[in-house]
């Protein structure tokens, strides 16, 4: 028989709570700043660029998020010539992936703000860059808040897929000690608990605040 | 950048890759199938149960949304048999699959019912039906035919992240990959064809679902 579980071991699935918060951190404020800029190219007047901001979209909605990492770690790899820790392949696969999903998310917000704003901002003679910024921008910024917060859910549960190239986080950490200890049926439990702690708060956040934005906004909402 | 591309040793493993493929399709539409199903009995179950089962239901759908779907996994294959339900590797990833689409598409279709109008329901009562003919006859089809979208991209989701079942040795499109790019030392070559063909399969399941959605509710049918 191996280790029994007790505290200590506890605690090292506790001491790996950091790596998976500081991944997801990591990743949503990289792919923030990405997804601005695929959500402003996303909506702007030049075709091209609209083309090209779909695809990158399509192309990391459309494939998994595990193979977007081993495509990324390996990739490091063949064409830089770099062998590179886990962790900084981890964190531009992870950054790359939450750009696409937050870039989605806030095109959306932003052609749901009406026209005609765009139209009276454009007769106050600001340039796109201007209308953008000070008027679409800070409004669709207001009704983006609840998907984003469900967004970061999402990351916090796919980071644990940073397991399976060996970075040590929650999910790895769940599965050395289940290595050690041979008690898969305490520790995967736990490990889903642990993670359910991190998630149900941020989870019932974004619904209080969808429910709010609605109120505010007079919509109707049938969902 | 001296690394030299070799696909062709990806081509002549064309057909294991393939092989791999089709499990992968074979586990996601087996899953959508049942996912569906446990989700329509569960949305019946929320809008007509009495409250503990209400509760239960809530309470299997939020643990499921707050958890990552690899720990899911992982709880299904080397948890269980701990207390003696011992599954194979592709029944695990198929239970798991079925579970996660289950609370997923769950919450979807609730939406789906809470957007068919209250005088509907109401005539169906005054009809003489009884709640689960009202449920069976008048409000599953418009409601999944209302939120079928929605449906339809979780599906999707759900095939991407089988790649996740890989770790528990169910031989799927990314094992096979994994397999294949240890013994012949082509990783970026094998994991990017993989990811093609991910994309591929993404586009055929999204084809494949409009083609129900017209055969379901478009055709002959006045809904």
């Amino acid at each position: 028989m191996g280790r029994s579980f007790g505290f200590d071991e506890f605690l090292y699935l506790l001491l790996a709570i950091p790596w998976t918060l500081l991944l997801s951190l990591g990743a949503m404020i990289g792919g923030g700043i990405l997804g601005l800029v695929i959500a402003v190219l996303r909506v702007s007047p030049y075709r091209p660029l609209r083309w090209l901001t779909t695809g990158y979209i399509e192309l990391f909605q459309g494939t998994p998020v595990l193979m977007q990492l081993f495509v990324v770690y390996y990739g490091l790899a063949v064409l830089f010539n770099l062998q590179v820790a886990p962790w900084p392949a981890v964190l531009l696969a992870f950054t790359l992936y939450s750009g696409a999903f937050l870039g989605e998310i806030w095109r959306g917000s932003i052609q749901a703000i009406p026209r005609p704003q765009w139209e009276a901002a454009e007769c106050l003679t600001l340039s796109y860059p201007k209308q953008l910024w000070y008027v679409i921008l800070p409004q669709a910024a207001r009704i983006s808040i609840p998907p984003t917060v469900g967004f970061a859910v999402q990351l916090i549960k796919t980071t644990s897929i940073a397991a399976i190239i060996g970075f040590v986080e929650l999910t790895r950490a769940g599965q050395l000690m289940t290595n050690t200890t041979f008690k898969p049926m305490i520790i995967y439990p736990i490990v889903a608990g642990l993670y359910f702690m991190m998630c149900w708060p941020l989870s019932l956040l974004a619904q209080r605040l969808e429910r709010r934005i609605d109120a505010t906004l007079g919509v109707k909402r049938h969902f | 950048m001296n690394y030299v591309f070799q696909f062709n040793v990806v081509w002549e493993h064309l057909p294991e890759l393939l092989a791999g493929a089709l499990l992968t399709i074979q586990l996601s539409a087996t899953a959508m199938a049942l996912g569906l199903g446990v989700a329509i009995v569960c949305a019946y179950g929320q809008s007509a149960g009495p409250r503990p089962v209400r509760a239960l239901i809530s309470g299997y759908v939020e643990l499921i949304r707050n958890t990552p779907f690899l720990v899911q996994i992982f709880i299904f294959y080397f948890s269980l048999p701990v207390i003696g339900i011992r599954l194979t590797a592709n029944g695990a990833a198929l239970a798991a699959m079925t579970i996660n689409l289950g609370a997923y598409a769950s919450e979807i279709i609730r939406a789906g019912i809470e957007a068919i109008p209250r005088g509907q329901v109401e005539a169906a009562r005054a009809l003489g039906l009884k709640p689960l003919q009202t449920f069976r006859l008048i409000i599953i089809f418009p409601a999944i035919k209302t939120v079928y979208p929605a449906l339809a991209s979780q599906f999707i989701l759900l095939m991407l992240s089988s790649s996740v079942v890989s770790t528990i040795s169910a031989v799927e499109l990314t094992a096979i990959t994994n397999s294949l790019q240890s013994t012949t030392f082509r990783s970026f070559e094998f994991y990017f064809v993989a990811t093609g063909l991910y994309l591929a399969m993404a586009l055929g399941f999204k084809a494949a679902l409009s083609t129900i959605y017209w055969a379901v509710f478009q055709r002959g049918r006045a809904a």
